[in-house]
């Protein structure tokens, strides 16, 4: 079950990095929708961390080192600790939510049926963020001069990171995003440096800040039923 | 371990008035009066006035600053949750929580698009909000400093929004009505998760206990305050009651209130915080302390303790998201002269 942990991690961590957008969007239909996406990562994370033990147990009292989503999940969403940056979320949804479309497809094709009823489930809603990160992904590249160097460059940041996301399925990940960057009419980053850890454990500085927080409340009290 | 779920007395009431008033809604459309009745004349056989219809100047005007202000107290109110989101003690809670504050995200957007039937731009809307010419609830105005707070609002502060809002269900502008139809059972759901929490932290640890009660404590005075100046003081009430936009005075809306946390607080076996509070067999009702209007009226004018903070917040999203808005309007105008030419 460690594939199911490590997906459940990507969304949990995914969610808390979503969450941060909330009353924060550029128009109050985006705040309802980010709000959204964030909702069905949780349920997800819910649904995969639960096939691995007890759910709260698991997000509130492991360690960076003990958690398996990739790098990319806990990157904050703009250059720096602390930004909010549209086109960088955009960037970075669209490469998690069509990897994450792969990993549930298969995941619905599984013979275990706990992990089949969850990939039937989470594929419905990947199809929908990537959806989602799509039509930003051609507004922003197609919109003006500023979105498009704003979108550009935050993909050209976070490219890197997909090498670890895409591990296993990379021909059939860049078959799903290379014709959205191409209709978009943004460059597709050379394949350079490929930073991972994040599936051992060796996770980037941001990770702690994450959990720091996340998990203060619960840590406070020992044993106290919510 | 399943959580207990206590009932929320009086709330099951409300929500059966939500029914009714839908009811009364549909039936009014099937008894609608040819279409050049008078205004008076519709008011008067409790009809709805839709968009297309005339109506007075002052009702359209007191309309949209009553709907803005609904609609801006929904946006304004998404902060000082959305600032226990990622602090939540379970996934449960989180959960619970988001998908909360994306409800007001929901009730700011349909009751923005109410405003605009009568004839005001989401963008005039949304320039009110941020320049300081149109309130929010002053409620929001007050910080949420445990995770108590997130309970505590939602029994107090959305249990008064309900007791507000039912009557507003057979409002008599249409699109307010209908809208408030929806966020009226909505608004019930928030409640309730509100007081379930809460009542489970009431049974915790002593720290948990600890930190309802504070929560209690601080909520309770501005919650009242929520139903606005006593009836004597109150500026919009007789017109807007004769229109029948409002169909009960702030005092009797909070005694109502009063009424229904009472016997809540004692299930919670939480103490809410007016010695003079009291069952008075005479009247039939709860005595109990006026809030502290003048600290209302601070609050209102900008003096609470995080007025600032919520419009430098508000304010700042809207500046950043400007040039993605620029962007999507530009990528919109550039598909439609694709279409054309």
């Amino acid at each position: 079950m460690s594939e199911l942990l490590a997906l459940g991690d990507d969304a949990l961590i995914a969610a808390q990095r979503l969450s941060e957008w909330v009353s924060r969007a550029p128009t109050l239909e985006e705040d309802v929708a980010l709000a959204n996406i964030a909702l069905d990562q949780l349920g997800a994370a819910r649904l995969l961390l639960s096939t691995a033990g007890d759910e709260d147990e698991l997000a509130y009292l492991r360690d960076g080192p003990q958690f398996r989503n990739c790098l990319l999940a806990e990157l904050p969403l703009g250059p720096a600790r602390g930004d909010l940056d549209f086109a960088w979320t955009m960037a970075w949804l669209l490469l998690l939510s069509s990897a994450q479309l792969l990993r549930y497809t298969d995941l619905a094709a599984s013979d275990d049926e706990l992990a089949a009823g969850i990939g039937a489930k989470t594929v419905k809603e990947s199809t929908y963020h990537l959806d989602h990160a799509h039509q930003w992904t051609l507004r922003l590249g197609g919109g003006t001069d500023e979105s498009h160097r704003r979108v550009q460059e935050a993909l050209d940041s976070l490219w890197p990171y997909a090498h670890e996301l895409t591990e296993g399925i990379r021909d059939r990940w860049l078959a799903l995003v290379e014709p959205i960057l191409a209709e978009a009419g943004l460059t597709r980053p050379a394949d350079r440096w490929q930073p991972e850890g994040g599936r051992t454990g060796r996770h980037t500085e941001h990770l702690g800040y994450l959990l720091a927080e996340m998990q203060s409340l619960h840590r406070a009290h020992p044993g106290a039923q919510w | 371990m399943e959580t207990p779920k206590p009932a929320v007395a009086g709330a099951d009431s409300l929500l059966g008035d939500v029914e009714e008033a839908e009811a009364a809604l549909r039936e009014a459309a099937d008894r609608a009066l040819d279409g050049e009745a008078s205004f008076d004349a519709v008011i008067a056989a409790d009809q709805k006035i839709e968009p297309r219809d005339a109506m007075p100047d002052a009702y359209r005007s007191g309309l949209i600053r009553q709907i803005a202000q609904h609609a801006h107290s929904e946006i304004i109110g998404m902060q000082p949750e959305g600032n226990w989101i990622s602090r939540a003690p379970t996934l449960r809670r989180k959960a619970i929580l988001l998908a909360k504050v994306q409800d007001e995200a929901g009730h700011g957007l349909y009751l923005y698009a109410a405003a605009e039937t009568l004839g005001i731009s989401r963008e005039e809307l949304t320039d009110a909000l941020i320049s300081g010419k149109q309130k929010y609830s002053s409620i929001f105005n007050y910080p949420t400093l445990s995770w108590a707070d997130v309970g505590a609002i939602g029994w107090l502060v959305d249990g008064a929004a309900i007791v507000n809002q039912v009557p507003l269900c057979r409002c008599s502008y249409g699109p307010y009505a209908r809208a408030m139809i929806r966020v009226c059972k909505e608004e019930s759901f928030h409640q309730r998760q509100g007081y379930q929490s809460l009542y489970v932290l009431a049974q915790g640890t002593p720290e948990q206990r600890a930190m309802a009660q504070d929560a209690v404590d601080r909520w309770w005075y501005p919650s009242l305050a929520m139903f606005g100046p006593p009836d004597a003081d109150s500026t919009h009430s007789a017109q807007s009651m004769a229109w029948k936009v409002k169909r009960f005075s702030n005092d009797e809306l909070r005694q109502r209130f009063v009424d229904m946390c009472v016997p809540q607080a004692e299930i919670l076996g939480l103490t809410l915080p007016d010695p003079g509070l009291r069952w008075n067999e005479e009247r039939g009702h709860y005595d109990y302390t006026s809030p502290d209007f003048d600290e209302l009226m601070r609050v209102v004018k900008g003096d609470g303790p995080c007025n600032r903070q919520r419009m430098a917040h508000r304010r700042r999203a809207h500046e950043e998201g400007a040039w993605v808005r620029e962007a999507a309007a530009a990528y919109a105008a550039k598909q439609n002269g694709k279409v054309t030419v």
